[in-house]
């Protein structure tokens, strides 16, 4: 139990080849909350109120991204704690990861033109009630770094279609599509709202000085009220 | 032991834009009659005789391929 005055406790896992976990926590700390690092290889989680999948290679993306990371010990904490109602995150290699380990429906393959792409990108916001996009208005559009190369999100046209249908499509592409993803989709989420996977980086847009905005920050505010509002 | 091929190739229905580009460079090495290209995985596998078909099928769907966008076929060779 933590006290009404205390600090959200959000953790940030690392594995092996993670490389934008230092980002992340500086987000949930310039949100206002506090950054708890995880261990891949340690299944205690802390007693953190939320959990973020930070980018990178993890296991060098060794057989297909996120398939290694998937069976790390952390993981299957993960996976209760979302069963369970936790607000988690994926950002690109996290959301490979949630992808691989059941959490989010889909699969993120090799981009359509075959490069790395590394750009800012728009998005237009499509489900303002997740745990982690509260803090949007609907239809917002906001400019946040993508930089991948296996971003292409693809499913099933079932699968798809019940996206759509139940509102978990939470982030479209909006101008161009960087990776041809099916349907402009660049973010989804769990049926209940509570885990959201997305390819771009909001970690990488949280101030003017080092991103293109802090249109990111508003993901990691979302959280934070759905910890205290829980 | 026995030698086992596991084969993984992406699903008829999704994009192989790897295997496009192969098509694509059989053009140019000037080779004709090649229509399609498919790029997929193969893993060989030293198992024990203790390792049966069903260990093996559960090896190739939950780790080896990802069924999502992948189809597997487990191989014995002897």
């Amino acid at each position: 139990m933590s006290a009404p005055s205390s600090t959200a406790r959000v953790g940030v896992i690392t594995f092996p080849g993670t490389l934008d976990d230092v980002d992340a926590s500086r987000a949930i700390t310039l949100a206002g909350g506090e950054a708890v690092s995880l261990w891949h290889a340690d299944a205690d989680l802390r007693g953190v109120d939320a959990i973020v999948v930070p980018g990178g290679f993890s296991y060098g993306d060794y057989l297909r991204a996120g398939a290694i990371a998937r069976f790390a010990p952390v993981m299957e904490s993960v996976v209760k704690a979302a069963e369970g109602g936790m607000p988690v995150l994926g950002i690109c290699n996290g959301f490979q990861v949630l992808c691989e380990v059941g959490l989010l429906p889909g699969a993120l393959t090799r981009n359509e033109a075959l490069h790395f792409v590394c750009r800012d990108q728009w998005l237009k916001v499509e489900n303002t009630e997740t745990a982690w996009s509260s803090r949007y208005e609907a239809g917002a559009e906001i400019l946040i770094p993508v930089k991948n190369a296996e971003g292409r999100f693809q499913a099933s046209e079932k699968v798809l279609d019940e996206l759509e249908g139940e509102g978990r499509v939470v982030f479209r592409y909006s101008g161009s599509n960087p990776n041809g993803s099916q349907r402009e989709i660049a973010g989804i989420s769990s049926p209940n709202g509570r885990v959201v996977g997305l390819m771009p980086h909001p970690e990488h847009a949280t101030e003017a000085l080092t991103g293109p905005s802090d249109d990111g920050l508003g993901i990691f505010y979302s959280a934070l009220d759905a910890i205290v509002s829980a | 032991m026995a030698r086992v091929v596991v084969d993984v190739m992406p699903k008829a229905e999704i994009l192989d834009p790897q295997g496009q580009a192969i098509a694509g460079a059989l053009g140019r090495l000037g080779v004709a009659g090649v229509s399609d290209v498919r790029q997929g995985k193969r893993f060989e596998l030293e198992v024990d005789d203790s390792v049966d078909d069903a260990e093996l099928e559960k090896i190739a769907e939950s780790l080896l391929a990802n069924t999502v966008i992948e189809d597997w076929k487990v191989t014995r060779l002897s």
